[in-house]
């Protein structure tokens, strides 16, 4: 019963990212952040210097997946908050984890779609990839994970204002995109503030995939990420639902 | 007769202000109850409250059995909303608003494409269905939004201002419809301003003002306990001020309306009879005389205004 139920939650859910992914897919933030953002940030890091393509596959995946997956998440609130239709879902008969978990698939698929453009990329300019079936799991935990770290971005402040959301959003992103070892190798003390970012064990997962070596085991790379998302998921569905009252005032 | 909805007092405070103050009403199945009350009463708090929208402080509420804060899937899954506020997905077509609705419904395939095509063309939308509904009139969008509250059947459907800044012909479909429904055995809570929709429509009105419950009852009975505002209506061949009428006994309180006057009493009789000892006094003539029952505005007027008082 308690089962059939969930699953029955879980079927709605999927029809709230479809929705999702029906509208948001092209709102300005989401292309914005989500394409155009990554794309600049490669060819900041890339452009004028002489880096292996394994190191150049590493860096535009990586960058590709964690904004894409991150793009549509927080912008999904705040819009509907704004124009009603978040009241129109909460007075359906979904749970309020299951509005939450649609928003966070919604950005996963996303994400997941986005970063078949980079593999393919990566495939079409010889870029060795040793362990495929590990790379393709990895992207999946990291894409899920990054969505369910958007989805929680937007969970507070309660504002209407998508605006809002997104500086918030690029406040905590830039900086882990800094201390993630993207582009450059982080070496010493630096390490230790690289593990507090779920990107970090991407990029040593996907540095295992290309160049067979990495600074985490796969298996602690893993447990990482499905640790972060874990408590992305939990902390963003606990947090709505206590500031869902304030967006409906 | 069994209860569709039963409140018991409900309260819930926004910091300082009481929106909802202890009230408590039922609802009878297969009624059409109107919730009647100025800007700021408590109606769209109400409704939201008990559509599962937002918690209360404290009280009871349940629809058909199911108490909406310990049931709430259960409750809202026999429920439909069509609140104050338009808000289907204007980047969803007419068509995709109503799949969508019917999947949050747990509607099969087959039924919501049936249920959608049917209420599209009942409501003439249609030939439209695979617009989107940024391009929509207020009007159409209204019709799409009681398209998707009927999509699931429900047994119970709540309006919030469901007509407000509609045009006269999408108003009276939208009423035509309501009425239907009920008829069919849906249970109606209708949240208006309009005295004359919650007139010719409702069974009983709840009268609510500062969050509290003013009245309950039906609009005739409402009409009918109202004797203070019964009136004579009189117009003379000379202007007279309405003050000096104010004198004639029996008579609580007079208005001037165009080139009339109004005269509050409980005892029209008497008034009518002093008005031509009046006119006499005063070589006056009268061009017409006529006794007035209050209107239902007349006495949610007086009933919110007592409210005030206390």
């Amino acid at each position: 019963m308690v089962e059939q139920q969930f699953l029955e939650q879980l079927k709605r859910a999927f029809a709230i990212a479809k929705k999702d992914l029906r509208i948001y897919y092209k709102r300005g933030p989401v292309v914005i952040f989500g394409l155009i953002m990554p794309l600049f940030l490669f060819l900041a890091f890339s452009i004028g210097r002489s880096m292996p393509m394994e190191q150049l596959f590493m860096g535009l995946l990586g960058m590709t997946l964690f904004f894409s997956s991150m793009s549509i998440g927080p912008a999904i609130v705040p819009f509907e908050a704004r124009s009603g239709t978040l009241e129109r879902l909460v007075s359906t008969p979904v749970s309020i984890w299951a509005i939450f978990i649609g928003d966070v698939i919604a950005s996963f698929i996303y994400g997941l779609l986005i970063s078949t453009v980079p593999v393919t990329i990566g495939l079409f300019l010889g870029v060795n990839i040793t362990h495929f079936l590990i790379l393709c799991f990895g992207i999946i935990l990291a894409a899920f994970c990054f969505a369910s770290f958007g989805v929680l971005l937007s969970a507070y402040p309660p504002t209407d204002v998508p605006s809002t959301v997104m500086m918030i959003s690029n406040l905590v992103k830039f900086p882990l995109i800094f201390i993630s070892g993207v582009f450059i190798p982080i070496h010493g003390w630096g390490r230790i503030i690289a593990s507090i970012s779920p990107l970090t064990y991407f990029i040593d997962l996907v540095n295992y995939c290309t160049h067979g070596t990495s600074y985490y085991s796969v298996i602690v790379d893993f447990a990482a990420l499905a640790g972060f998302t874990l408590l992305f998921l939990i902390a963003a569905v606990k947090i709505h639902e206590k500031t869902l009252p304030e967006r409906l005032r | 007769m069994e209860s569709a909805i039963e409140v018991k007092d409900l309260t819930k405070n926004y910091g300082e202000i009481t929106a909802v103050d202890h009230i408590s009403f039922e609802v009878r199945k297969g009624e059409i109850f109107g919730f009647l009350g100025p800007n700021g009463a408590g109606k769209t708090t109400t409704i939201r409250i008990l559509t599962g929208v937002i918690r209360p402080d404290s009280g009871t509420a349940t629809i058909m059995g199911y108490n909406v804060l310990k049931e709430t899937l259960k409750a809202k899954q026999i429920i439909s909303v069509v609140p104050e506020m338009a808000n289907a997905y204007i980047d969803l077509t007419a068509w995709q608003n109503l799949m969508l609705i019917g999947e949050l419904y747990g509607v099969p395939k087959k039924e919501r494409q049936e249920r959608a095509r049917r209420l599209l063309k009942e409501f003439g939308l249609y030939e439209r269905r695979n617009h989107l509904v940024r391009g929509f009139s207020k009007g159409m969008k209204q019709k799409l939004i009681l398209c998707m509250a009927l999509m699931t059947e429900p047994q119970v459907l709540f309006l919030d201002e469901p007509t407000s800044g509609l045009d006269v012909e999408s108003a009276r479909l939208i009423r035509d419809t309501i009425r239907r429904y009920n008829e069919d055995g849906t249970t109606v809570f209708l949240s208006t301003h309009n005295m004359e929709e919650a007139n010719k429509l409702c069974d009983r009105i709840a009268i609510i003002n500062y969050g509290k419950i003013a009245a309950i009852d039906s609009p005739e009975n409402l009409r009918m306990e109202s004797s203070s505002l019964k009136s004579v209506e009189v117009s003379f061949n000379k202007p007279v001020l309405a003050n000096e009428l104010t004198e004639i006994p029996n008579v609580t309180e007079t208005k001037k309306i165009g080139d009339k006057i109004r005269l509050y009493t409980n005892k029209p009789h008497n008034v009518i009879n002093s008005l031509m000892d009046y006119t006499r006094s005063k070589s006056l003539m009268i061009i017409s005389l006529n006794t007035l029952a209050p209107t239902l505005e007349d006495v949610f007027i007086k009933l919110t205004k007592e409210h005030r008082k206390d």
